[in-house]
């Protein structure tokens, strides 16, 4: 999503994202960014918590007027309700390592049988 | 399901920073979770024997915004597919797709993409794909409204297939919509 927000902003429309994985958006380099520290999935707010997906909404329509040079992020003025989140997504359990390598085997196997056939030789 | 409507709290109010690169070795409260990092790992657990590289670029593009943001037609865009997924050919290959603002699938499919499938979920389409908080705040004056469709543009290992070919298909299909400005909701 960061590299088609640049392509769109370098041909004239200003672009703005509200994401949540802070340091894949911001090695990238983009114009504008709102980051929410939420985890993934869940970009604009919690699900049906619709005054904060409002804020967070409106915080992206004045960033784009306001900002005045690329690679501005604002933090949006929210923390997720579950403070152990933060440790789950992609954790790596020492114990379940022969599971793990049983898991990659069987996705390369899924991955190869499923490849696009016209970017067969881009991954 | 763990209830994650309960409690919130304000944080420190809204701050602009002008960031250099973020990635942060940490899980602790309040630190960006380390998603480079921790994906690194996960893969090399997975018996993957290089590391993905992700894009990074020196120079990052810039455009103002042309009219005032009340008379500024917005585009909205996520990396959820279609419910039927419908923008996947019969090469098995993903294309960026458009759905009517006025008429959004109740519930765009996004088990293909990585999100913290434990921590929470995607049955709220707002959540990452704000139609209804942005109609309001259009109803509002705030903006002039939103574009008459939002895209869907595929997260692709091909950095390749996403500059040269979604990029630009998103672009055209954002001018055909006389879109002055795009608001993009990766999950």
């Amino acid at each position: 999503m960061s590299l088609a927000a640049r392509h769109v902003e370098a041909n004239g429309l200003p672009t703005v994202i509200i994401g949540s994985a802070r340091d894949v958006v911001e090695h990238c380099g983009v114009p504008r960014f709102v980051f929410t520290d939420f985890p993934l999935g869940n970009p604009c707010g919690p699900p049906y918590r619709r005054d904060i997906q409002r804020t967070v909404v409106a915080m992206a329509l004045d960033l784009l007027s306001s900002a005045s040079a690329p690679r501005t992020t604002i933090a949006a003025p929210f923390v997720w309700e579950d403070p152990d989140w933060r440790g789950r997504y992609g954790r790596v359990d020492p114990a379940k390592r022969e599971e793990l390598l049983e898991i990659g085997r069987r996705r390369r196997m899924s991955r190869a049988a499923n490849r696009p056939r016209s970017t067969a030789n881009e991954s | 399901m763990r209830n994650i409507l309960a409690i919130w709290q304000r944080r420190r109010p809204p701050e602009v920073e002008a960031t250099a690169a973020g990635g942060l070795a940490s899980v602790m409260a309040g630190q960006p979770v380390p998603y480079m990092e921790r994906t690194r790992l996960y893969y090399r657990a997975l018996g993957y024997e290089s590391d993905y590289v992700w894009a990074t670029f020196a120079d990052v593009p810039f455009a103002r915004l042309q009219k005032p943001l009340a008379e500024a037609k917005i585009a909205l865009l996520t990396t959820a597919s279609p419910p039927d997924r419908s923008n996947v050919d019969s090469d098995r290959v993903r294309h960026v797709w458009s759905g009517l603002v006025a008429d959004p699938p109740e519930r765009p499919f996004t088990d293909n993409v990585a999100w913290d499938k434990e921590s929470t979920h995607t049955r709220d389409r707002g959540s990452y794909l704000p139609i209804e908080v942005a109609t309001e705040l259009a109803g509002e004056g705030v903006f002039a409204g939103l574009a008459a469709h939002f895209h869907g543009i595929p997260t692709e290992y091909s950095q390749r297939k996403t500059l040269e070919v979604d990029a630009p298909q998103v672009l055209s299909r954002l001018r055909d919509d006389g879109a002055d400005a795009a608001i993009l909701c990766p999950l």
